[in-house]
């Protein structure tokens, strides 16, 4: 396979996994809308992957052989709860927070 | 109306902006593919962490059926997002297949949080609009990301902390909007639990389906505690 075509199924296959994980609930659980388990994983669910998404990859960037083991991803981390607890601003968040873990990264 | 829409994707317009942008540097300054690329392909997946994922899997030519699995399984947590919006896209019509395509973790969490009225056909064009304004924010980051990498010599090491930043920012907001803790103890514990016992690449997969059965549990406990009868679901 030439560079091109690895690269063009690449995408294609990118494509369709994701939209697979999208589309499978409204092709199979269509008629159980209003059953209230899908009530009340719609409502809960959202949370709990966030926190799991938060801490699964908060994990995979902090460095652990450093002398306070992990401290690079957890100071940057903090930082961005604390900023966003206080301005609520996104953007000022994630700016400050990866911009400190940049600066780790490259001392 | 769209201006409603605008207002909304505000938060996600700053998030997806340097997100977007992080994920463009990547590309460039981690492959040696033509810089368009970058925006194609949040044109085509558009996934935050599955095209940055994208980027180590092509650096590492990853085989495709390798390729498939990851990104299932880094983006099944999209399979659950769907069951709280079935109700609300039935009967969208053609803008349902782009709403269902659209279904990205921020898209999400502002279609589920924000006020509705009772008009549900209006309201699907507010959730229409909303998610292609977050596309469009996405793929403007790429873009301008894509060519940041290509032109500027800038040390970029580190950048890919902005998912996690992003992923943290929207912990607090879904605290916010749903004003109970449970759920992120529940995540960050069977997160816990899954670094600690499986090995790195079935880790999401792991601590998503911990988490579920949690939740599970914890939907049979709170119905054995309120009466059957009372048939009116109190959360």
């Amino acid at each position: 396979m030439t560079d091109s075509h690895y690269l063009a199924a690449f995408i294609a296959v990118s494509a369709l996994a994701t939209f697979a994980t999208r589309v499978v609930p409204f092709l199979f659980f269509q008629r159980h809308t209003d059953h209230p388990l899908v009530i009340h994983l719609g409502r809960f669910l959202p949370a709990a992957v966030m926190a799991l998404l938060a801490t699964v990859f908060l994990q995979r960037s902090a460095d652990w052989q450093m002398p306070l083991p992990g401290a690079d991803a957890m100071v940057s981390g903090l930082l961005v709860v604390c900023i966003h607890l206080w301005r609520r601003n996104a953007l000022l968040s994630i700016a400050v927070g990866t911009a400190t873990y940049m600066a780790f990264q490259q001392m | 109306m769209n201006n409603t829409a605008f207002r909304l994707t505000l938060p996600i317009l700053f998030g997806y902006l340097p997100l977007g942008t992080a994920f463009g540097v990547l590309f460039t300054t981690q492959l040696d593919h033509a810089w368009w690329i970058a925006p194609f392909m949040g044109l085509v997946i558009y996934a935050g962490a599955g095209q940055i994922l994208a980027v180590s899997l092509l650096a590492a030519n990853a085989g495709l059926l390798e390729v498939a699995v990851a990104m299932f399984v880094l983006n099944a947590r999209h399979l659950f997002y769907g069951l709280s919006l079935l109700g609300q896209f039935r009967g969208a019509g053609w803008r349902k297949a782009y709403l269902i395509f659209g279904l990205t973790d921020e898209t999400y969490s502002l279609l589920t949080s924000r006020p509705r009225g009772r008009d549900r056909v209006h309201e699907q064009h507010v959730d229409f609009r909303i998610t292609a304004f977050n596309q469009l924010y996405w793929l403007i980051g790429c873009t301008a990301g894509a060519l940041l990498g290509r032109m500027v010599a800038f040390n970029s090491a580190g950048i890919e902390f902005a998912l996690v930043a992003l992923f943290i920012v929207l912990t607090i907001e879904q605290y916010k909007s749903l004003g109970d803790s449970f759920p992120l103890w529940a995540g960050a514990a069977a997160a816990g639990l899954a670094i600690l016992a499986v090995p790195q690449p079935h880790q999401l997969i792991a601590a998503i389906a911990v988490v579920t059965a949690v939740l599970l549990i914890h939907y049979l406990w709170h119905r054995s505690r309120t009466k059957p009868e009372a048939s009116s679901n109190d959360g």
